[in-house]
């Protein structure tokens, strides 16, 4: 096999490739963030799931002395920070995918990810409201 | 975009599969949590206003739509949930053969139907 030696071997310079984010100039970070977050959202999820279906049908003060609970309240917000977070990357990869008029697209993805951070900030609130006055 | 380029693949005149499927499933129960989350975060505002608005949100919670909600919810939760792990398993590079991507696809299908008749036994029988 012959090699032309005139040609470059690649296209990318070397900074680029030194660099190494490639086309999405962020490289692998948007991937290696989104299994992260599900790895860490598995035991979260399990554990409030489990719970909630056993306190499904539980009254006001039952569910607020649930949430009281230091470790209950600690599971929750890590759940709903890690799991809004991951949503928001999601929804990002969709409306990349979907949306190909890019002023609409990057409007689109503005107003997505504001409304995951409002849903964050309104939920983890809320659990710090009921454990505080109501915490042990 | 206003130039007509060729489309590929034509999803239309595909024969479906079960792996296609279960990959834009992935995508829409993703989807439909993010925005069904909405509803947890009420629950959770109404929790921490307690009261008679609480009841009233609760309220909602255990009507016959409400329960079809969370159901939807849950089997969405069980779905993302198991396909997710399906994920991670190929990222580590295991099941990515034929055989593979079949074999966990069908215990994924056997787990969110599972989950589905408890949510069903849950929500709707309890």
């Amino acid at each position: 096999m012959s090699k032309n030696t005139s040609a470059p071997q690649s296209l990318r310079s070397p900074l680029g490739r030194a660099r190494g984010l490639g086309s999405s100039r962020s490289g692998v970070s948007h991937w290696w963030v989104q299994r992260l977050t599900a790895m860490g959202m598995l035991p979260l999820v399990l554990y409030c799931l489990i719970s909630f279906i056993l306190i499904a049908d539980a009254d006001l003060d039952t569910a607020r002395a649930w949430i009281g609970q230091p470790f209950n309240s600690v599971a929750m917000i890590l759940l709903l920070a890690v799991g809004f977070y991951h949503a928001s990357l999601g929804l990002q990869v969709v409306i990349e995918d979907y949306i190909s008029t890019k002023t609409r697209r990057i409007l689109t993805l503005a107003f997505t990810k504001m409304i995951m951070t409002a849903f964050a900030v309104m939920s983890i609130y809320s659990i710090l409201l009921i454990a505080l006055a109501d915490g042990v | 975009m206003t130039q007509k380029r060729p489309l590929s693949p034509h999803l239309m005149i595909y024969r479906p599969q079960l792996t296609s499927m279960m990959s834009i499933t992935h995508r829409l129960s993703g989807v439909a949590l993010a925005s069904g989350s909405i509803f947890l975060v009420w629950w959770l505002v109404a929790l921490a206003y307690g009261g008679d608005y609480y009841q009233m949100v609760q309220g909602i919670a255990e009507h016959i739509l409400g329960r079809l909600v969370l159901l939807g919810f849950f089997i969405a939760v069980s779905y993302h949930m198991a396909n997710g792990i399906r994920h991670l398993f190929w990222d580590f590079g295991i099941g990515l053969s034929l055989d593979g991507v079949y074999r966990g696809g069908y215990i994924v299908i056997g787990f969110t139907a599972l989950s589905a008749l408890a949510g069903i036994a849950i929500l709707f029988l309890a």
